[in-house]
């Protein structure tokens, strides 16, 4: 008796917790924040033998498709000289532009490199932990990014760790430019594997393959950060293939512009908000 | 009640604790990354099997305080709403707790289906709290994945945790 009226009364707790999570997400920041922080080490230590493991799987997959990519890689390379030259030449000719403008060069950014520690698994929540915190100069709403571009930001800091909402999360949405037409639009995460584009104008011209960037707009992040490409486009919308799923997210950079964006501001509306 | 030595009373006590500390280990594995970009998608549900093994089997050494502190660990870590593994992890105990009579000297086989059963309706639970939450209707699609892995993973898990359980002192 005493037994299933403790087990009643657990039950209503978490209904309780659940609810009172989702009126105010703010209030259970800290506890969470304090019991990743404390759980960082063992999950740093666990994540690195893993790291390994898969190391060595990598290593046979690139012996097994060796061959191959090496046919691969030198029609890349012969492409890819014809557009460096190009490259040096528009580099030449932006720099003769700016001079004449007298254009102000962007501010400076600082990168913090991280490793991922834990994974939320991705069925329902698209996020991470890394090993960075406030100590190491990570704090909420900072743009991370992989080599190629961006995958998230981060919603939460703890001393020595942060939480990293992915760009495909559901509660993800990034202002973004797309193609060379600069159509803007917002990606949004649905929590499948390819977000996709809303508030696209009506009459926007995307096609497959089309360069997605942020814009810059809200003042989250800065404009300009790879964000993916355009992998599909239907009756249902456009999905985009992000940077996410082709990674395997080891290591990242969070990159502060010394932007005071709408996120460091207390709003309570859940829109901007990582839960 | 216990007697002997104090070595004697800290082992027991050690070993009464092992599947709290054992289902604490899976939360923890649930979220280390596997850098497998293609199967890091899918990840089974790992705490969801000791929950169901240690409620039908075991349910005196974890009681269901416990098994909240499991599910609140669960949410915290994976970065969800919390509660909402809490909530599922506690409903599936009960309903183990209430049913182990029936699967009392059962085979295996009936004990898995039993979980296939059980896991299907957490995760339907799962994916409709967070489509409460979230208020979007989510794709049912990773959560079909994730309970197939989850289901295929049962027996291998399972198994080393009749290994536990063959240690562990009896119950009075």
């Amino acid at each position: 008796m005493a037994q299933r009226f403790a087990f009643l009364f657990l039950l209503v707790a978490a209904g309780g917790v659940l609810l009172i999570g989702k009126a105010d997400p703010k209030i259970f920041d800290r506890t969470r924040m304090v019991v990743t922080d404390t759980l960082a080490p063992i999950l740093d230590a666990l994540s690195r033998p893993i790291a390994t493991g898969a190391a060595i799987v990598d290593e046979v997959q690139y012996l097994v498709n060796l061959r191959q990519e090496n046919a691969a890689l030198r029609s890349d390379n012969a492409r890819l000289i014809q557009w460096h030259t190009a490259a040096r030449n528009l580099a030449a000719e932006n720099k003769r532009l700016r001079g004449l403008l007298q254009f102000v060069p962007e501010q400076a950014s600082q990168f913090i490199s991280a490793r991922v520690i834990a994974d939320s698994g991705g069925t329902f929540v698209r996020s991470m932990l890394v090993n960075a915190g406030r100590a190491d100069g990570a704090r909420k709403g900072l743009p991370v990014v992989v080599g190629e571009g961006l995958i998230g930001r981060i919603v939460d800091s703890g001393e020595r760790s942060s939480r990293v909402l992915l760009v495909d999360d559901l509660n993800s949405r990034i202002p973004v430019v797309v193609g060379p037409d600069r159509e803007r639009a917002v990606l949004a995460g649905d929590n499948s594997r390819r977000p996709k584009l809303i508030y696209l104008a009506a009459n926007a011209q995307v096609q497959q393959g089309a360069r997605i960037m942020t814009s810059g707009q809200g003042g989250v992040f800065p404009p300009g950060i790879p964000v993916g490409v355009v992998s599909s486009i239907n009756a249902n919308g456009v999905r985009v293939e992000s940077f996410v799923a082709a990674s395997d997210l080891e290591y990242v950079r969070i990159i502060d512009y010394g932007l005071a964006g709408v996120l460091e501001r207390d709003r309570r509306d859940g829109t901007a908000r990582g839960y | 009640m216990i007697k002997g030595t104090v070595w004697q009373r800290l082992d027991f006590v050690a070993r009464n604790l092992t599947p709290l500390l054992v289902s604490l280990c899976l939360v923890i594995i649930s979220v280390v990354p596997l850098r497998l970009p293609q199967i890091s998608f899918i990840v089974p549900a790992l705490a969801l099997m000791a929950v169901y093994y240690w409620g039908l089997h075991r349910a005196d050494l974890l009681p269901a305080p416990a098994i909240f502190f499991i599910g609140i660990l669960q949410d915290i870590l994976s970065g969800g709403a919390i509660g909402v593994n809490t909530l599922i992890f506690l409903a599936v105990y009960g309903v183990c707790v209430s049913q182990r009579r029936f699967f009392y000297g059962k085979s295996f086989l009936v004990v898995w289906w039993g979980f296939m059963v059980v896991t299907a309706g957490a995760l339907a639970l799962e994916w409709a709290l967070m489509s409460v939450i979230s208020e979007t209707i989510i794709g049912p699609r990773p959560a079909y994945f994730k309970y197939l892995a989850t289901i295929a993973l049962y027996p291998v898990v399972a198994w080393m945790f009749t290994r536990i359980q063959r240690t562990l002192p009896v119950a009075e």
